[in-house]
């Protein structure tokens, strides 16, 4: 443990800070949040998937309550315009509300306000649009290839980028087993458990427009407002309250974001949304859809030759701010060889646009992709070969001793045993037994199957990367502002947005480790622009290594100044001064952070005329140098049970073998590993945005859309290595996706390991009941 | 979404219900536990002028045994029948389909009158009443009527009540003490609408009713007759080429999953 450590500090299960408020119903979300003479908004939107001649005609006697796109152009608001500075990257605009065409089922049309938001759902009934119907693209295969329509004209097809990532692909020649597999990942909806919610007022005393609302990015947001409405920095404040779950959903600006607050600017009153369950499922159906077909080469002796491969991802209809509509596309074809060695690469990725929402970057992001393309094709090809796929993978994974390990694609895994996490999944999940068990008929008739998924993750993703991959929103330094108070406790500042992760607990124990003080005396400030330092946000599974070093550099800063002034009270040198348990500890004697911030606040009359001005208030920052991202990394394995006569499956056993680096706080990193494996285990088994043909979304309600629940998971064991980055304060990797990225593949895998018998697999998620129960059929016919 | 505009009139008495509905002008519904109507309004899938809400009604939540009948109130809870309110071998099998249906706070508002009336093809009710057979209970202009149980759903939503009249309560047999019964859900998670049901009793005649369905949950007289005859075991492909000879609707997956329900409901019945 480094100097200073106290039982808060890091490596710590230290109850959550927010439980209190949580568990009181204290939490203040942006529907719990009332102004005086507030409307609340409904929005018309599209019924229909593609349309062009779009006409709206407002209610006669609602005029004024009633706007449209023409009466933002009018006033000279900007839509949403985001390209990378990919090569072949094609621009389209994301208008706030549908102008001559429609693109999406779901896409905001007209915002209707009135006292409450029954009246305001009344209004939008009566608000009449006609238009001329398209045809629909609806499947992603289709969009690339045979499109029955063009979703933005200018572009005469509907593949928004075509990248090719080729490294040393003559090295193909050398394999001389191959197996090639076509793997599906269907649509589905984020479904935080609160959706998405502003609140936006002009306050005429400030001059400027106050927005809430539930975002992991509220600066960004608000970079976006002065961009599409003109206004100045200085005359937008957005603050993000409580915010009920985002995992990504809400790291993308929405067309609401820009066009409530600008209705506010009209009407001059408070204008609120909140975005009810059915407009989330069917307006933001917005993640996961990707296409694979992937050839994966070795030799015979099951050494990874190459793998060669086309992907598809549908990126729907426009492109989102800040990251793109080709972020997901470019990822999956950079990194779709995981943790394995490869001497060849040879990878197409397309995004295509479709008439569905816009593709956000849901928690994995990519990754959930591209492990279930590569573990599905591993194990196929450990089929072809007769062995274990266990044993194929360990073969294959990149080993200890080549880290720091340069890839094929050009990226740098940092540290980590990939092989041990599989041998210690291997070992939890009593692979020899599960083996043994499969040799007997199960009494019940039952198919008991055991998979593998293994994945790397990079994360905080880092300025030099995404400049080079022409990624439209790059990161940078991150800042943390730090006041010693007066009583000689920690006020910290920062800019990314605790969702949910239990941020203003885990980076309050970075003080706390930095300083040896209480946690009660050590309280985070997020989610307000006007208050905290500047920054791109939660997302990428940045915080705790790039907020929490940036608090961690900040504390050294202040920790200085602090020794300053402890020199003199305690009339020492400062190089005789350190720091522990929230004291400066000289040669003889120990002087309070609360005795020093007494006389730097309140009685400075005590302190010499040259003390440093800058006092204890300080702001300083982080990045890793160099700026390399830490990859975090894991191996998930579950044994299932499928019933053969309903093609249900249930998970007997589930265990993760992951290294997230240090670890601040097991508790809080148990809970994101479970909750990011549940929600993997919904992209496996339950989770489908369907569409018809003509694109019209089938999944509307939750009778429709099925979300996995707590009994949807055994009892997870979770597992750590800890191998400490090089790159980050103390060691920390980030860990807030991973969890999500392999259980889609860990558990088709174990299906089609069930149903070997029958010669048949499973190649598309999620693995419903209808899709094993067709699988099976096949094999008889 | 927020319910469009109507009027809630909480009825005092039944008469005073049938009467509001006979007088009702405008779409009029009656509010039971609200667990279902609710929903349909919030989506503005149903959208009536009225709502005759049916919650202070005295007289609708009795259960009792009368001899060779039990009757259960329109407005008895499935928490109720959960918590094994209805007696002797019917109320065990009502008291498992109960415990199956949502979750509890759901059951302590949804009532067994309010799922039958509202027939939702998925719901769990239509089809295991029809499985126990008996009759329905309603009021309306011309006075109480009884409504056999076979027919009454006659398709998705659509039930053979009278538009004036109200579903007040059921009567329904009593299973002896060794008559067999089973009833099978298909469903992915607990307490979710069923994607296919098999419902079996074999009381004073066997009955084997098929639900979950695109419209009605039907008998199955095949398969009842086999019961009738001893027989204790049907396997899933036999049921499969016995409901594929009725006009269901099914695909192939559809039909897989209602054969095994109904398989397995009779051999639960049996286990």
């Amino acid at each position: 443990m480094p100097d200073g450590a106290t039982v808060q500090g890091i490596g710590a299960s230290v109850l959550r800070k927010e439980d209190k408020r949580f568990l009181d119903g204290h939490g203040r979300y942006v529907a719990d949040i009332v102004r005086p003479r507030m409307l609340e908004a409904a929005i018309v939107r599209s019924p229909t998937a593609h349309a062009e001649k779009l006409s709206v005609t407002k209610p006669d006697l609602e005029q004024q309550r009633v706007f449209t796109a023409e009466d933002m152009l009018s006033d000279g608001v900007k839509p949403i315009h985001v390209i990378s500075k990919y090569p072949g990257h094609k621009p389209s605009d994301y208008p706030h509300l549908a102008i001559g065409k429609l693109r999406f089922v779901g896409e905001a049309v007209a915002v209707c306000l009135a006292d409450t938001r029954a009246a305001a759902e009344d209004l939008a009934t009566q608000t009449k649009i006609s238009f001329d119907p398209l045809p629909a693209i609806v499947d992603m295969v289709d969009a690339a290839e045979s499109p029955p329509a063009l979703v933005h004209e200018q572009w005469g097809d509907n593949v928004i980028l075509d990248s090719l990532f080729e490294e040393k692909a003559s090295n193909l020649d050398r394999a001389t087993v191959s197996v090639t597999r076509t793997f599906r990942m269907n649509r589905q909806a984020v479904n935080p458990l609160e959706g998405a919610a502003v609140l936006a007022e002009w306050d005429a005393r400030e001059e400027r427009l106050v927005v809430h609302s539930s975002s992991q990015i509220p600066h960004i947001l608000k970079n976006a407002l002065c961009e599409c409405l003109g206004l100045r920095q200085n005359q937008v404040h957005v603050i993000a309250p409580d915010v009920g779950g985002g995992f990504g959903y809400k790291c993308v600006l929405i067309p609401e974001e820009i066009f409530i607050p600008w209705v506010a600017m009209q009407v001059k009153q408070p204008v609120r949304w909140i975005q009810d369950r059915r407009e989330h499922l069917i307006a933001a159906a917005n993640a996961r859809e990707h296409h694979y077909s992937v050839t994966l080469h070795a030799d015979t002796d099951g050494n990874f030759i190459g793998v060669e491969a086309d992907i598809i991802v549908d990126s729907g209809a426009y492109s989102v701010y800040p990251h793109s509509n080709i972020l997901e596309s470019t990822m999956a074809g950079r990194t779709l060889h995981g943790p394995y060695k490869f001497s060849a690469y040879k990878v197409r990725s397309r995004a295509v646009a479709t008439n569905k929402p816009p593709i956000v970057p849901y928690r994995g992001v990519a990754r959930p992709g591209i492990c279930f393309a590569m573990e599905l094709a591993i194990d196929a090809m450990a089929r072809k070969l007769g062995c274990e796929p266990y044993d194929l993978r360990m073969q294959n994974l990149v080993p200890s001793d080549a880290m720091p390990y340069k890839t094929i694609t050009g990226g740098e895994f940092d540290s980590g045993d990939y092989q041990e996490a599989l041998r210690r999944a291997g070992t939890l999940i009593d692979l020899k037994a599960v083996r043994s068990r499969q040799r007997q008929d199960e009494a019940d008739g039952r198919l008991i199957g055991v998979g593998f998924g293994c994945y790397i993750e990079m994360t905080a993703l880092q300025t030099s990367a995404a400049a080079r991959a022409g990624l439209a929103a790059i990161p940078g330094y991150e800042q943390a502002h730090i006041r010693l108070t007066p009583d000689g406790g920690l006020e910290i500042g920062v800019g990314v947005q605790n969702h949910g992760q239990g941020m203003e607990t885990t980076l309050a124990q970075v003080a706390c480790e930095r300083f040896g003080m209480d946690i009660a005396m050590v309280a985070i400030r997020h989610g307000d622009t006007a208050t905290s330092p500047y920054s791109t946000g939660t997302y990428a599974s940045r915080s705790m290594i790039m907020a929490g070093g940036a608090i961690a550099r900040t504390c050294d800063v202040l920790g200085v100044q602090i020794r300053r002034i402890g020199a003199h009270l305690l009339q020492c040198e400062f190089d005789d001064t350190s720091i522990r348990d929230a004291c400066v500890i000289g040669p003889s004697s120990a002087v309070t952070f609360a005795e020093i911030a007494r006389v730097w606040h309140r009685n400075p009359e005590e302190l010499p005329a040259d003390v440093d001005p800058a006092g204890v208030e300080v702001t300083s920052g982080f990045r890793p140098s160099p700026d390399n991202s830490p990859f975090s990394y894991a191996t998930h394995a579950c044994v299932v049970r499928i019933d053969p006569e309903l093609g249900h499956v249930e998970l007997l056993d589930y265990v993760i073998s992951e290294d997230c680096g240090t670890i601040v706080n097991p508790m809080i990193v148990d809970g994101q590993i479970i909750g990011g494996a549940l929600q993997g285990v919904g992209t496996a088994l339950y989770e489908e945005s369907c569409y018809d043909a003509d694109g019209q979304p089938l999944s509307s309600t939750f009778a429709d859309y099925m979300m996995p629940g707590s009994t949807h998971l055994p009892n997870l064991r979770v597992d750590h290595l800890v191998t400490p980055s090089p790159l980050t304060e103390y060691g920390v990797k980030g860990l807030g996706e991973g969890g999500a990225i392999p259980p889609p593949a860990a558990i088709a895998n174990a299906i089609n390991d069930a149903l070997r018998g029958y010669g048949v697999e499973v190649v598309e998620t999620p693995v419903t009941p209808r899709r094993i129960l067709e699988a099976i059929a096949g094999s008889k016919t | 979404m927020k319910p469009a505009k109507f009027e809630h009139q909480r009825m005092a008495s039944l008469d005073e219900a049938v009467k509001a509905l006979g007088n009702a002008e405008g779409e009029t519904r009656v509010l039971g536990g609200g667990q279902s109507l609710g929903p349909m309004m919030n989506l503005r899938l149903a959208q009536p002028d009225v709502v005759l809400d049916l919650s202070k009604v005295e007289g609708l939540d009795g259960i009792e045994e009368t001899g060779n009948a039990i009757r259960v109130g329109a407005r008895v809870s499935h928490a109720r029948i959960e918590d094994g309110e209805v007696p002797g071998k019917t109320g065990d099998y009502m008291q498992f389909v109960a415990t199956g249906i949502s979750y509890r706070s759901v059951r302590n508002r949804g009532t067994i009158g309010g799922s039958v009336a509202h027939a939702d093809p998925s719901a769990d009710w239509p089809s295991a009443l029809l499985a126990l057979g008996g009759s329905v209970t309603a009021a309306g202009g011309n006075g109480i009527r009884t409504i056999s149980l076979d027919g009454f759903t006659v398709g998705p939503f659509s039930t053979g009540l009278g538009w004036d009249e109200i579903l007040t309560g059921f009567e329904l047999p009593v299973l002896g003490t060794d008559a067999n019964w089973g009833y099978y859900k298909v469903n992915r998670k607990p307490g979710e609408f069923a994607d296919a049901i098999g419902a079996v009793t074999l009381g004073v005649e066997a009955r084997a009713v098929c639900g979950a369905t695109e419209s009605a949950p039907f008998r199955v007289t095949e398969i009842e007759e086999r019961l009738a005859s001893g027989v204790q075991e049907v396997s899933i492909a036999e049921v499969r080429d016995i409901l594929d000879r009725y006009d269901a609707g099914f695909d192939d997956y559809e039909l897989q999953i209602h054969a095994v329900a109904l398989s397995r409901a009779v051999q639960g019945a049996f286990a």
